[in-house]
């Protein structure tokens, strides 16, 4: 039933991942022919609405494009117009702003850890099936702890877990006071256990043989793992400030997909994510983030996709470990905002969002109207890689069946925690052997 | 009666409104246990066929297929409840519905020909009856498991229409109007939030959408009076709500600053 030389894999609604997309995997002579990740959110054309806003209002709109990694926007957009309106905020605004990142990453981790991708690890459809087994019932509420504490932090420095208000361009509209901000940190110290005990549980499961040769990206801030600033860097030696991104990155239309895809110039596809920041960024990680890796089994690098729940496993414990070193030498920052007088320039702006390199460009006016922008999220970068582990994963297992194999499929885009809504949202997966 | 089952949809959007039913980390277990979660896309892969007793859709209809989707839908729901300004006003993507959508697929894309997209971006209410509307942009967790509660056992959801200005009296906020001449949006939003943004020494920037009855000259003078420009105002008001009839109104007065009656004028103390 499942060695037919041709074949098509069609998974309608691609589950457990943020937004509407599709998958297509056709097989023709036992070779796999064309894989498509098919995006068919519906666009919302950002880029086109921000033109005409004032450029202090890109955090808020942007925030929108994603509940899932609203801060993401939120500080992509803040530096960009910083930058193009000649503004450094001070250290304490930038370290406020990093706690704030802090609790964002923790949340959609978490998130992606317990209710999306560690269901396929344990056979489960979700986690809420895994919850009603006796022994799940206390792992997805611990995942859900650790996403509660990830949310405490929004709550407290942006006033709200999705699309905070607090962030303004060139700080913070109220900075919390000590006593708030200390008030977090009993609860981010359970979380760190929690957080160790995700690694160690996640370690043990069973990861496919796999690996893949793509070029790997992400910022780098030396002396600490890049979040919320830093350069461009790759695997493949290069290094570049966030305003020559469009002279290396270029992002392409394909008739399948609502999300542009992004490629190298002159190279070709490459990596954005947790597995490239651990990558170039591992010996940046705190001491006990760094411990957690090496007791995982994590190496120098990981080139294996499905590893990389393990990788945001260990993200987790670095962030949660970074914020408690925030809040331990916290002073509010005074004054929390530095006002941005408007004036005729082009900013640009990249960090590290929970799914990789988030690039933000605007182009502003003397009067502070925005005349254009550009938004580069990192779904859309991985796409041409995600097609490219999928072609060479179902290459290697065309002697699965159907099922399986469009099974496997599945976590293997999930692997990359897709967001859909980012890029433009509903992953159907068809594999189609003819 | 068997347990009831529960249905998410989604529409255009940004997933943050069902992601608020996963950031009930205290009551995400126990709603599970008293509702069958037949049909969640983001959280399982399981899809259970309907009928469904309760439908929670989030996102605005902007394609022709979403538009025939949601009357699938609506057959299929016996309650249907929207969640979130896109789904009930058409969110920050209606900034179409003042614009050329020819002209905002070029911007965005280089082959305009393979997108297709309807001109405006509709709440769901344009499209079929909707039994409840949940406002917000995002969604409030507290309003939303009063939503789920009051259906569970049959009553009607107690999610107050007044305005913004009623919570930072709750709350013990001080006036951002008053006090510091902020533009504040206030008065005329729908309640809900909890009166963040004044919380916050920021005026409202009205992201739950229109109270029942907007007062649209007073607070358009407000606006004025705190500095706005005509701009800024119909700005103000075309955001995140932008397909709201009351937004749209208020988007739309041309009203400048009442003559010696700006807040500054407001002798202090």
């Amino acid at each position: 039933m499942s060695h037919k030389t041709d074949r098509t894999l069609v998974v309608r609604a691609l589950a457990r991942v943020e937004g509407e997309g599709a998958m297509h995997v056709k097989v023709r002579g036992g070779a796999v022919q064309d894989v498509r990740l098919e995006i068919y959110e519906p666009p919302r054309f950002f880029e086109a609405l921000l033109r005409g806003r004032r450029h202090t209002e890109p955090p808020d709109i942007t925030a929108r494009i994603c509940g899932i990694c609203p801060v993401a926007y939120q500080m992509s957009a803040c530096l960009a117009i910083e930058a193009a309106c000649g503004i450094e905020v001070s250290d304490a605004v930038t370290d406020l702003r990093r706690l704030l990142y802090c609790g964002e990453w923790i949340e959609s981790h978490a998130l992606h850890i317990y209710l999306l991708h560690a269901p396929d690890f344990l056979g489960y459809a979700s986690a809420l099936d895994l919850a009603r087994n006796g022994r799940g019932t206390g792992l997805v509420e611990r995942g859900l702890k650790l996403k509660k504490a990830g949310n405490a932090i929004m709550e407290l420095v942006g006033g709200r877990a999705i699309h905070p208000v607090n962030v303004r361009v060139g700080g913070f509209y109220r900075a919390p006071s000590k006593t708030e901000v200390a008030s977090l940190a009993e609860n981010l110290r359970v979380a760190l256990d929690l957080a160790l005990d995700t690694v160690t549980w996640a370690a043990g499961f069973e990861f496919p043989d796999f690996h893949h040769d793509h070029e790997m990206l992400a910022l780098v801030t030396p002396g600490q793992y890049a979040i919320d600033r830093g350069t461009v860097a790759s695997t493949g030696g290069l290094s570049f400030g966030p305003a020559e991104f469009e002279d290396y990155v270029i992002e392409e239309q394909v008739p399948h997909s609502t999300a542009l895809h992004a490629r190298l110039a002159g190279r070709g596809r490459y990596l954005t994510g947790p597995t490239a920041r651990y990558t170039l960024s591992r010996q940046w990680l705190s001491p006990l983030a760094r411990q957690a890796a090496d007791a995982a089994g994590l190496g120098a690098d990981c080139r294996n996709p499905f590893r990389s729940i393990l990788v945001r496993a260990v993200e987790v414990v670095y962030a949660v470990d970074e914020a408690l070193r925030l809040i331990d030498r916290y002073e509010p920052p005074a004054p929390c905002y530095l006002e941005v007088p408007p004036r005729a320039a082009v900013g640009h702006g990249a960090t590290e969002a929970p799914r990789g390199v988030l690039f933000h460009r605007y182009a502003i006016d003397a009067a502070g109207l925005i005349t254009s922008a550009r938004i580069v999220p990192p779904t859309s970068q991985n796409q041409a890689s995600i097609e490219d582990d999928l072609r060479r994963f179902v290459g290697d297992r065309l002697d699965l069946d159907d099922q399986q194999l469009t099974r496997q499929c599945e976590q293997a885009i999930r692997n990359y925690d897709p967001c859909i809504s980012c890029s433009t949202h509903f992953l159907d997966l068809t594999v189609d052997r003819g | 009666m068997g347990v009831p089952t529960l249905a998410v949809w989604k529409f255009a959007s940004c997933d943050g409104c069902q992601l608020t039913l996963l950031d009930c980390e205290d009551e995400l277990l126990a709603i599970a246990s008293q509702v069958k979660i037949a049909h969640f896309v983001e959280a399982s892969s399981a899809i259970q066929p309907g009928p469904y007793d309760v439908s929670l859709v989030e996102g605005s209809i902007t394609t022709a297929a979403d538009a025939e989707r949601i009357r699938r839908v609506r057959e299929m729901s016996r309650t249907l409840v929207t969640i979130g300004a896109c789904a009930t006003a058409g969110g920050v993507q209606a900034l179409r519905n003042f614009a050329d959508v020819r002209e905002f697929t070029s911007v965005v894309y280089a082959r305009p020909d393979y997108i297709s997209a309807l001109g405006t971006s509709t709440p769901i209410a344009a499209h079929v009856d909707v039994d409840f509307e949940l406002h917000g942009c995002p969604i409030d967790r507290r309003q939303l498991l009063e939503v789920i509660t009051a259906l569970l056992v049959g009553r009607k959801p107690n999610v107050p229409a007044h305005s913004v200005c009623f919570e930072c009296k709750q709350r013990g906020n001080v006036c951002v109007v008053i006090a510091h001449g902020t533009p504040c949006l206030g008065p005329v939003t729908h309640a809900g939030c909890g009166a963040l943004c004044p919380a916050h020494h920021r005026g409202c920037y009205g992201c739950f959408g229109p109270m029942e009855t907007p007062n649209a000259g007073a607070q358009v003078g407000l606006l004025r009076a705190a500095g706005m420009d005509e701009a800024d105002v119909r700005r103000a008001f075309r955001t995140f709500n932008t397909g709201a009839p009351a937004f749209i109104d208020l988007s739309q007065v041309t009203t400048g600053p009442p003559p010696g009656l700006g807040p500054r004028d407001i002798p202090e103390g």
